[in-house]
Parts: structure tokens; C-alpha cells; sequence
């Protein structure tokens, strides 16, 4: 040892793993507009496709004339349903357990769907082509208004499920009805409500939105009739689902379909599931024998594929006169529009809404969803949540603020009184979850004390009376939101995806120099896998983050995972790369104890290698252990440092956190400051705190967006409105308000490393916050609930109907 | 999102443009900055046979004195009247009023005469070129004309230029020294077009309003001009009652379409509030 040597802290330095806010190493070619996106992708000969879609919300099509198409310059095919049922392909299974068409087949069901699906040499040829597609529709009544889905006299939309009085999930109650779903115990909840010395009911809509990642959906897919093998290049958040499900639908062996998913532009649960696009692009390359490119326009992407939400809440809490809630009982509709098309683990068809409990002790609680098809475009999906955890959320947040209002009681304070203690968990929630782990009045307090928030009650009291003087027209509001999540889908025996356990998984090599590669089965979308999964091996076997390379995306190489969405990578992939990186660790051991001529039980790992107990100058870094594997391992030990590990997690995690908005509203034109935003986020062991901040930062703005007036609306003769973002609000820097983050770490118990998932923690608490906060700021006026979202007009409106606007 | 196709042609001059525009008639289009044209081609809602490309014509670009006027080429972006002393000196609304225009990607392409020629209501320059007494210089087959930018309006889209014509530029007297304006835009995010917006130009004179101008944007099919709004504060020291007055004098002439900005009677009524903000705010400047 001397001056030179370093110390520990410099040696875990060095290594830049979990804890270390390393930068991006990802962002050294974003920031370059060197990154690999699917449109980069140019194949020889590659055709362009695109699609003739539907002006209509409802009709009958009688008719397709391509003639005219097939005559311009450069178009090649015109593909139909008709073409589609020679293989079969006309409708596929969607991963809700419904079928979908590919291609209009003898009705549309939403306006923009997929009538035919033009081939030519390039995009502008292919739209020259579908201009001159002639389709004859028969329009029929659209049915927009979901809580007129089960009327008697409603449409018939789905013609293919006349008569069939079941569905995937059970019995059917009316032809656009596609599943009820029940859970807790009805008649406990029902004498709970009985007992009750207050209750609260309303109905709680959270609206139509979309996901708008910033790249939209987009394939190339290349089949090579020689081989009979079919390349497709596609924006997948879970590519090895993709390939499954082609094999599935399309009948190729699943060895001869290679799914790569190159670098995406940000998916937000819009590119988990399967969409016409690709099985056309798939079809056309089969059959014209050239690949074939479908890049979706920003038209296409606002109104065909994926939206989220939609979800009609009308939700009740049982509780005592001093607040303390007895009982909740939750019946939602569901408007899934005109396929169920959510992206769910497909025995929850409406995913884990039943976390609707939230973060409260109910006693007993009774969940109801009954799910509707509508002529508005199939969905929905998981917009940076877990499946159905943002709506839940906001639908128990929104209800304690009402039940708090209707108390008189501080909406802060009644959650406290409420919470389930540290002591009680694991906790079983009435609604069947197991949460893991929690301090909720920890995080509460935290929040309440860094913002200030008796003074800030304080400072709207005042300005309550000021307005009531008339000395201002601004009304100032607090918005409180406690949350927590369930992330991780999921344990094999709760979730799979048409019938394939939700594990992931990883494999890492570690070559000869003390460098190497993990493979890794989920798929970034911008999340920084690259740079965090890297700094979970790092700590795990001590090799410096920047000497592991991680690949995901190509189903050739990496281990089969379900992908990325619902939080799920580091409560499942990152389990998965500890254990592998652990089961390296292992046998590193033993090299290490056989060339340091010692029993590995004598062994201790120290930062970057194993030393001798007792003697520390005998020590062994990973790095020489690594080129020690691949020429001097013990004897009959085979060479080489690899290991492989699936991961089936034994529970979900949950992760919580405490937000708080403090908005003004000028009652006058509507218009909202979000002066204030804190966001104190508990994900458990925290890898990289630079990323958690970005995805904060990225989770809090599209919940910002959709709160304050991101939606996808319909008129009532079933147009789309918002098909750009022109009208669909997607905020600039210059409308999104400044984020304070903070945090506290209660770690997992059952996860290797005790992380817990954040990228949607931000999007779920924050919807709730700055809904809470419009409301509150109302509140003195006498409101008690006002629907989402909360764009300038509906701000006044709400004022005007208030009699605070002349 | 992809247009059709279509022949570019980028003449030389202003008259090579107009002999252009006149040969191939109602399938031409003169192309400026592109910021409205283009979209609509994208959507195919617009599919001209013909572009003609302005850029190639240098004197349809810059901004110059003309004794009291200013003179200001068609050509001209939104971020040259940005980067203008003179703007910023002599018409500072102006400057202010291209400030609210998109972004500033779309400034650096979009041009002062594709913003008042195209006729769109959501466009901000036409009202306020309304309220600085504005004309525009119209150059066509049969020579050249000045048009009042407040008669060249007929409805949306429609202007009164005539087939071969092109606007080659504005131009406007001077606002009198140490006159008020503002220009209030109350628009959802940046880049959009105004929910409602208001100009004013005003001069004081001991303590009360001398002269005032109030222009509207995007509260009706085409620019107004507030007249019974202007006159009701003419002679005021602008008193809460006059004000009222003056927004509602305002409103009464607004019929805007409800879209997703909000319905018609959010839009007078913030169109009110933005006529009464700007008068405020103008007044608070003038000297």
C-alpha cells in the first residue's frame, strides 16, 4: 500500500455502479442523431406500404375498386381483407384474449381503421395509390357514448360475436359487452356501506388520451422466400412477444422469424401490442418478395393505434365521522372502443385496477368493471403506468379528497389517519394484493414538511378571502396525492401472456480482459437500460459499468423476456441481471480460491475482486479472475465466465411517494400556474439517480399533459377531433412546469437488489395531483367534483357555473 | 402526411411570378415560408399542380423608411422583423406580435406576407396590420395596386387578391411617438393559434385616451377592427366601467367557431378580456 494506492471509495467509484449518477451512455449517439431507429433502416429493394382507412365511425363497406390505384406509377398491390383471408390474416388475436381485423372485413368500426393497405415503390407513390382507392360504404348509426353501449336499442358493432354470450373473460351481458369483472366481497362492502355513519359517491371519469411517443409505430419487415425465414425490424417494446405471436398467427417456425427491435423513440405502452401495420407489412413482403417498410403518420399513430383510459369510475367510500374509511366500492365502465385491444397480462382484463385501494387500510372493498365496445378505436393500453394502476390511482385520490371535503377534514391528514402502518406489511389488501413493503407516513411527512404545507393552507386561506373581498381573480390550489403502485408483472402464478410466464431474464458473458456483454430480455425506449444495467453488474462483480455492453432487441441473441412496460424491467430484468451477475460471482469465487490457494469459504468479495480473510494483501481482482477463466480454472471446472438466469419474481413491488401541486387559476380566462410541483418518490434501492430523475421529470410532464388537457375526443356523430397536436395538447418546455424531486428508500424485500421500478410512479401520482389541485382551488367555491382535463375553457366553465364569472 | 406531387418552378422576379401565376392559373400557388401551405399540402387538403417559389426574388425582402411609412417585403420572416432595430424602434407591437407567432423554428421560415395573404383568421399579423392602418401592394398581370389592409379581408380564405396577383409587400405610417399598444394572445401552448387575441394602438392626452385602434385575431372569419370598442374609450381615462364597456362593444362584433379551444361563448368572453388587458397594458406605456 502507498499514496497511490487507491482507497475503497475511489475503487467503487471507479466501477460506477448502482447509487452512481452515471451519465447516459446512450445519449453519446442520441445526442448525435446517430441512433438507429426503425426508419433509418433501408433495405434493398424495400417497397413502402400504407393504408386506406376509414372516413367513417361505423359502416358497411360494399365495395373496394383498386383499379384505378393499381394504374399509378410505382404501386405494386393493393392489399384487402380479401387478399388477407387466402392466409388467414384478415383478423388476429389480440392480447386481451379478442380477435381484431387487420383490414376491414365487411364493416368498419372506427373511423381511420385500416380498409387497405396500399404497396409501391416509395411513401409518396403508395399515398398517390390510396387516393385513388375507391371504397363504397353503407354508413350505419355510431354508437360514441360508451353508457349507451348495453342499451337495448344500441348498434350491433361486432357482428362476429352475435349470439356468443361469452367471451374470454365470461359471460356476456349484451352484444357490446365484453367482460364483467368482479372482485372482493360484495355483501361485507354492501354492510359496510349500510353501517356507515358518512359515505361519499361520485362518478370519476378519467378521459380518452394516447401515448405519442415522439416516434410512432413502424416496421420493415423482410421475408426471404429462399430461406423461408422473415426478418422483421420493428418499434417493439416486447419483441419476443411479437415473434411468438407471428408464429402463432402466421404459421413460420418461430426460429425462422427474427424480431429486432433497434432503438426506439419512446413507447409509453402504444408499442406492446400488435397492429395491422406490421401484419400487412409482413404479408406484402411474403407475397411481393421485397421488404416492406409501414411508418405510421402522426395522424395515424393520435387515431388508430392504442389509445389509454377511457375508463368511467363511479366510486364510493364507507367511513366513520372522524375519517376513518370502512369500506370502498368501485363500479367501472370500460370503453375499450371497437376491439379489446388493452396489452394486459391476459388473465386481467382490466388489468390490476384492483390496487384501487391504494395506499389505505379498507377493511373491505368490492371492484366492478364491466367493459363496452364503442365505435372509437380499439384499446386500451398502459399509457406509462401499469396496467390500469394510473386509473385506479386517480379514482382512489380523487374519492379521499371528496371524502375529505365532505368531512371538513385536511385532505393531507386524512390520509395519514388512514395509511396502513409500516408494522402491517406485508399487507393484504381487501381486493387480494400483497404489498411488500411501505412507509407511507414517513414519505407523507417528508412531503409536508419540505413544501411548507401548513403555511401554503395557510397562504390559501388568505387568498380565499382576498377573492371574496374581489381584491384578486385568482384562486389558488393545493393538490395532495399519495400513491402507490404495483409494478413488476409479474409472478407466474398471477400473470402470462397468452399462456407465457411474465419472467425476464438475462445473460452475461465476461470475456478473457475482464470486459463483456449482458443480453438482457426486456427493450429500452429511452428508459437507459444501457447505462443502468450495466451499474447493476458493476456492484454485483465489481467490473466497471463502461467494461459491460448491453444489448437488447434482437430475439436472435438476447434470452426470451416479455419486454419493457408497466414498470417491469428492474423489478423483473434487473432481478434477472443480479442473479446472473451473482451466478458469475460464483464461480469467479472459485477460480479466484483455487489460484489464490485458499478454500473459497475464505474468501470475502471486496469492490472489484475477492481477498483473503485475515490477509488482505492476498487479493484478486475480477478483472485477472476473468482472464483467469479462460486458462487456468480449477481442475474440472469448464472454461469461461458466462451465466444465464430467468427470473419468475416471487411478488410485485410497490413502489409509493408523496406529490404536491400548488396551482393558481385566473378564474377570468381559465388559464392555470402550476407554481409549485414536489415529488417525492420511494422505488426502493435506487441504481441510477440521475435516470430516476429524468424518468420523474418525463412521467410528471405526461401527467401534467393529460390532467390539463391531453385527450382524445370524439364528436357525437363519432369524428375524432383531436388527430393532431395541433388540438391533442403535448406541452412544450415553455408550458411544462418546474419538477422539485425528492425521496425516500424503503427497499424491496423480496427483490435481489430491493429496487422497485419509477418510470410510471411519476405519471400515476402526478394525474391525481394536479386533478386534486383544480379541485381544491374550487372547492371554497362549492364544487365537489370536476372532470378531467383541465384545459383554460373548463376552468372558466367550471367558474361560470361556480357564479364566480359573471 | 404526404403530398402529391407537383411542379416547383423559383422565379427571378416579381414578374416572371406573376406571368407564372397568370399561364398556369388556378393550379399555381406562389410559395413563401410554406408554414401554412405546406401542411395543408401534407394532408392533401391543398394539392397545387404548381409551386412558385418566392424565395429567388431578392427585392421582395427587407425593411425600409419611407419618409413617415414603413415598407416591409413580402418576403420578409418573422424573425427578420425580429432581428430589426427599426421594428423595435418605430413599430414595437410589431416585434411583440411576431414574438407570439409559432415558434421560433417556424419564425425563421414563416414571412409577414404569407401571414396576411393567406387569409387564415388564426394568422395575427392581419388584425394588427388592420390596427396600424396597413396596405398592401398587390402586383399582378395588370400592374400594381395598394389595397387597405382593411378591405383586403372577404372572408376565410378568401382576400381580395386577384387570380395572377401577388402581395408584395406592407406597409404602414408609423405610430406617433410615445403611443401605447400591446398585443394580448391568449393562446393554449406555444405554437398555437389564439383562442382570442387583441391589438391596440392608443395615444394619450392629458390623462385620457386620444386616439385608439383595437384590432381582433381569430375571433370571427376574418381580422377585425373594434371600432365601437375604440371609440367607447376615446376621450376616458380608461374607469373599470369603461372598460367593461369596451369589452363588451368588442365581443358583440365576435362570432368565432367553437373548436377545441373552447366553445363560442368562452371565445367572445376571453376575446373581451384580451381587449381589456391589451387597453390596460397599453395605456400603462404610453406616455
Amino acid at each position: 500500500m502507498n499514496d497511490l494506492t487507491p482507497t475503497r471509495e475511489q475503487r467503487t467509484a471507479a466501477l460506477e455502479g448502482m447509487g452512481c449518477k452515471r451519465k447516459r451512455v446512450e445519449d453519446i449517439r442520441f445526442t448525435q442523431g446517430r441512433g438507429n431507429y426503425v426508419d433509418d433502416i433501408k433495405l434493398p429493394g424495400m417497397l413502402h406500404g400504407d393504408f386506406v382507412r376509414s372516413p367513417h365511425p361505423h359502416a358497411r363497406v360494399t365495395k373496394i375498386d383498386d383499379s384505378e390505384a393499381l394504374k399509378v406509377p410505382g404501386v405494386l398491390a393493393v392489399i384487402t381483407a380479401e387478399t388477407l383471408k387466402t392466409v388467414n390474416l384478415a383478423w388476429m388475436p389480440t392480447l386481451a384474449g379478442d380477435v381484431q381485423m387487420v383490414l376491414a372485413d365487411g364493416k368498419v368500426l372506427f373511423q381511420n381503421q385500416e380498409v387497405a393497405f396500399v404497396v409501391a415503390t416509395d411513401r409518396y407513390a403508395a399515398d398517390d395509390g390510396i387516393n385513388k382507392v375507391i371504397v363504397e360504404y353503407e354508413p350505419l348509426p355510431p354508437l360514441v357514448d360508451p353508457f349507451k353501449a348495453m342499451d337495448a336499442d344500441a348498434p350491433v358493432l361486432r357482428e362476429d360475436l352475435v349470439g356468443k354470450m361469452s367471451g374470454a373473460h365470461g359471460p356476456r351481458k349484451h352484444n357490446n359487452h365484453i367482460f364483467e369483472w368482479m372482485v372482493g366481497d360484495k355483501d361485507l362492502t354492501d354492510a359496510a356501506f349500510r353501517k356507515a355513519e358518512v359515505s361519499i359517491k361520485e362518478m370519476i371519469s378519467y378521459h380518452r388520451t394516447h401515448p405519442s411517443p415522439l416516434e410512432t409505430c413502424q416496421c420493415v419487415c423482410s421475408f426471404d422466400k429462399i430461406k423461408g425465414e422473415l426478418t422483421i425490424y420493428g418499434t417493439f417494446q416486447a419483441p419476443h412477444v411479437i415473434r411468438t405471436v407471428v408464429a402463432l398467427i402466421a404459421k413460420i417456425p418461430e426460429h425462422k422469424i427474427h424480431v429486432i427491435a433497434p432503438d426506439i423513440g419512446g413507447g409509453f405502452g402504444n408499442k406492446v401490442g400488435a397492429y395491422p401495420g406490421y401484419i400487412c407489412a409482413a404479408v406484402a413482403s411474403i407475397v411481393t418478395g421485397k421488404p416492406v417498410k409501414w411508418v405510421e403518420d402522426r395522424i395515424e399513430n393520435l387515431t388508430a393505434t392504442s389509445f389509454a383510459r377511457d375508463y368511467h369510475m363511479t366510486t364510493e367510500i364507507a367511513a366513520t365521522k372522524d375519517g376513518k374509511v370502512t369500506g370502498l366500492r368501485v363500479h367501472v365502465l370500460a370503453d375499450h372502443g371497437a376491439f379489446d385491444a388493452c396489452a394486459d397480462p391476459s388473465k386481467w382484463p382490466a388489468g390490476f385496477f384492483n390496487i384501487v385501494t391504494g395506499s389505505y387500510d379498507f377493511p373491505t372493498a368490492h371492484l366492478a368493471v364491466d367493459g363496452v365496445y364503442t365505435n372509437k378505436a380499439p384499446g386500451g393500453v398502459a399509457y406509462r403506468c401499469s396496467f390500469r394502476v394510473t386509473e385506479a390511482a386517480y379514482c382512489i385520490e380523487r374519492a379521499m379528497d371528496i371524502l375529505a371535503q365532505k368531512l371538513n377534514m385536511d385532505p393531507a391528514e386524512l390520509r395519514l389517519k388512514n395509511f396502513i402502518k409500516p408494522e402491517q406489511f406485508p399487507y393484504h389488501s381487501a381486493l387480494g394484493w400483497e404489498y411488500d413493503s411501505g412507509d407511507y407516513h414517513t414519505a407523507m411527512r417528508k412531503m409536508m414538511e419540505t413544501t411548507g404545507y401548513a403555511a401554503l393552507r395557510k397562504e390559501q386561506a388568505e387568498k380565499r378571502a382576498a377573492f371574496a373581498r374581489g381584491e384578486t381573480r385568482d384562486i389558488m390550489g393545493l393538490g395532495v396525492s399519495f400513491f402507490t403502485e404495483i409494478v413488476g408483472a409479474g409472478p407466474s402464478k398471477n400473470c402470462d401472456i397468452l399462456g407465457i410466464a411474465m419472467f425476464d431474464s438475462c445473460e452475461i458473458r465476461m470475456h478473457p480482459t475482464g470486459a463483456g456483454i449482458a443480453r438482457v430480455g426486456s427493450k429500452s425506449q429511452g428508459q437507459g437500460h444501457e447505462t443502468t444495467w450495466a451499474q447493476i453488474i458493476a456492484t454485483e462483480i465489481g467490473i466497471p459499468a463502461d467494461n459491460i455492453m448491453v444489448e437488447e432487441g434482437n430475439t436472435d441473441t438476447a434470452p426470451y423476456g416479455l419486454g419493457t412496460y408497466g414498470s417491469r424491467s428492474t423489478p423483473v430484468a434487473g432481478a434477472a441481471i443480479a442473479m446472473a451477475a451473482r451466478k458469475i460471482k460464483a464461480k469467479a469465487q472459485m477460480i479466484a480460491a483455487y489460484k489464490l490457494e485458499v478454500h473459497e469459504d475464505d474468501l470475502e468479495f471486496d469492490i472489484d475482486g475477492f481477498r483473503v480473510r485475515g490477509l488482505p494483501e492476498k487479493f484478486m481482482s475480477m478483472k485477472d479472475i476473468c482472464w483467469a477463466a479462460y486458462n487456468s480454472v480449477p481442475p474440472g471446472m469448464e472454461p469461461g465466465l458466462e451465466a444465464v438466469s430467468y427470473y419468475d419474481p416471487p411478488n410485485m413491488t410497490y413502489p409509493f411517494g408523496a406529490y404536491l401541486c400548488v396551482m393558481d387559476i385566473d378564474v377570468d380566462t381559465g388559464v392555470y400556474n402550476v407554481r409549485r410541483f414536489y415529488a417525492l418518490d420511494d422505488c426502493g434501492t435506487r441504481i441510477n439517480p440521475m435516470i430516476i430523475e429524468g424518468q420523474i421529470h418525463g412521467g410528471l410532464t405526461e401527467a401534467f399533459a393529460i390532467a390539463m388537457g391531453q385527450e382524445i375526443r370524439y364528436d357525437e356523430v363519432g369524428n375524432v377531433v383531436t388527430g393532431s397536436f395541433m388540438d391533442f395538447f403535448m406541452p412544450t418546455a415553455v408550458e411544462t412546469p418546474h419538477w422539485e424531486t425528492d425521496f425516500t428508500v424503503t427497499p424491496s424485500p423480496h427483490h435481489p437488489i430491493g429496487a422497485k421500478g419509477v418510470g410510471e410512479s411519476p405519471n400515476v401520482g402526478g394525474v391525481p395531483a394536479f386533478s386534486n389541485a383544480v379541485n381544491d382551488a374550487f372547492s371554497f367555491l362549492g364544487s365537489k367534483h370536476i372532470q378531467m382535463p383541465h384545459d383554460f375553457w373548463r376552468n372558466w366553465k367550471a367558474a361560470k357555473d361556480l357564479g364566480a364569472v359573471a | 402526411m404526404i403530398p402529391g406531387s407537383f411542379s416547383y418552378h423559383r422565379p427571378a422576379s416579381v414578374a416572371d411570378a406573376v406571368k407564372l401565376l397568370t399561364d398556369l392559373g388556378e393550379d399555381a400557388r406562389p410559395l413563401a415560408g410554406g408554414h401554412s401551405l405546406v401542411p395543408m399540402m401534407k394532408l392533401r387538403l391543398a394539392t397545387p399542380a404548381h409551386l412558385i417559389d418566392l424565395h429567388g426574388i431578392a427585392n421582395l425582402k427587407g425593411i425600409r423608411r419611407d419618409g413617415t411609412n414603413l415598407v416591409i417585403g413580402a418576403m420578409t420572416t418573422q424573425h427578420d422583423l425580429l432581428a430589426s432595430d427599426e421594428i423595435a424602434r418605430s413599430a414595437p407591437i410589431l416585434h411583440e406580435t411576431a414574438l407570439l407567432i409559432a415558434d421560433p423554428q417556424v419564425r425563421y421560415r414563416g414571412t409577414i406576407g404569407g401571414n396576411v395573404a393567406n387569409g387564415d383568421p388564426g394568422n395575427d399579423m392581419p388584425a394588427l396590420m388592420m390596427t396600424l392602418g396597413a396596405s398592401y401592394r398587390l402586383e399582378g398581370p395588370s400592374g400594381a395596386r395598394d389595397v387597405p389592409a382593411a378591405d383586403f379581408y372577404q372572408g376565410a380564405y378568401f382576400t381580395a387578391l386577384e387570380p395572377g396577383e401577388i402581395l408584395t409587400s406592407v406597409s404602414f405610417p408609423a405610430p406617433v411617438a410615445g403611443h401605447g399598444y400591446a398585443y394580448e394572445k391568449l393562446k393554449r401552448k406555444v405554437g398555437d393559434y389564439a383562442t382570442a387575441a387583441a391589438a391596440v394602438v392608443l395615444t394619450m392626452a392629458g390623462g385620457k385616451v386620444a386616439s385608439c385602434v383595437i384590432g381582433l385575431t381569430n375571433v370571427h372569419e376574418t381580422p377585425l377592427l373594434a371600432t365601437d370598442a375604440a371609440n367607447a374609450v376615446i376621450g376616458t381615462s380608461l374607469d373599470p366601467a369603461t372598460l367593461k364597456k369596451a369589452a363588451a362593444a368588442a365581443s358583440a362584433i365576435m362570432s368565432p367557431a367553437a373548436d377545441a379551444r373552447g366553445p363560442v361563448e368562452y371565445r367572445k368572453h376571453v376575446g373581451g378580456i384580451m381587449v381589456t388587458r391589451a387597453l390596460q397594458r397599453a395605456v400603462a406605456i404610453a406616455k
